[in-house]
């Protein structure tokens, strides 16, 4: 199954202005949402706080990789066991499973295409599966519903 | 982003729709309760005990194999069928999911970009 995710955007303004709202902390924080700490440093720790509403008590910590100015940008972030709120809030990268998130920046005739891939998923597969049949029911629980069900009816 | 996010795993039904439209059937969902034991069992044991026939039962095990649900798994000449309790379907839901909260903040990007 595939393991990655990648999203293509073409944006109409020149690359130096796409890595700046990427790489810049600060407005990484405006449309990502999320307060952070401190400017992204390669092999550094990047903390925050989420700024969406009703999430504010989650946080942000990622691993920068690389900063290839205008070409490559990427960092590691830690999964959350569930999505419960509790779980959300303690995202950190030494005991959860991480994915690498790449953004890519290529200039074109009317801008410049951004791609971002977020890859290493097979990581977390096991571990994930394992978050949703315990804190979201899914299907499982169905399962044994209609289990329960079945022989009730036998 | 979140939140919306969330809503959308709520509305999982719709991702589970060929699961569950594989178990909309009365001899696949006594398959699957027999099967949910744990206990990998033969064509011969699944039939035993039913009214039908193997082919039919063994057509049964196909719908719910396609959908992850059971896997075969070769005995000897005998085909078992077992149990899966991590149906692909799921992580298949966690990466839409995630691939959702990416194309809310690039939205965002996007508006914050070119505003």
């Amino acid at each position: 199954m595939n393991d990655r995710i990648e999203k293509r955007i073409e944006l109409k303004v020149p690359i130096s202005r796409v890595w700046r709202a990427v790489t810049d902390y600060r407005e990484f924080g405006e449309w990502f949402r999320v307060k952070l700490e401190g400017p992204f440093v390669p092999g550094q720790v990047s903390r925050g706080q989420i700024t969406y509403p009703g999430y504010e008590h989650v946080k942000w910590e990622a691993v920068v990789q690389k900063m290839e100015p205008e070409r490559l940008f990427s960092f590691t972030w830690p999964h959350p066991k569930s999505l419960d709120k509790a779980d959300y809030a303690k995202g950190d990268q030494a005991t959860l499973p991480t994915t690498l998130v790449e953004f890519s920046f290529e200039k074109t005739a009317t801008g410049t295409l951004l791609v971002i891939t977020e890859s290493g998923f097979d990581n977390i597969g096991d571990f994930r599966l394992e978050a949703f049949r315990r804190n979201e029911g899914g299907w499982t629980e169905q399962i044994k519903n209609i289990e329960r069900y079945v022989a009730k009816a036998a | 982003m979140l939140q919306k996010q969330r809503s959308s795993l709520a509305a999982r039904g719709k991702t589970h729709a060929p699961v569950f439209a594989a178990l909309g059937d009365e001899t696949r969902i006594a398959l699957v309760a027999r099967l949910s034991g744990g206990q990998p069992c033969s064509i011969s044991q699944l039939t035993k005990g039913s009214k039908l026939t193997r082919q039919a039962i063994t057509k049964h095990l196909r719908v719910l194999e396609g959908v992850g649900i059971v896997h075969s798994v070769h005995a000897g000449r005998e085909s078992l069928f077992k149990f899966d309790p991590t149906p692909i379907a799921e992580m298949r839901e966690y990466l839409d999911f995630v691939s959702e909260q990416w194309d809310h903040a690039l939205a965002r990007l996007q508006s914050f970009i070119q505003e």
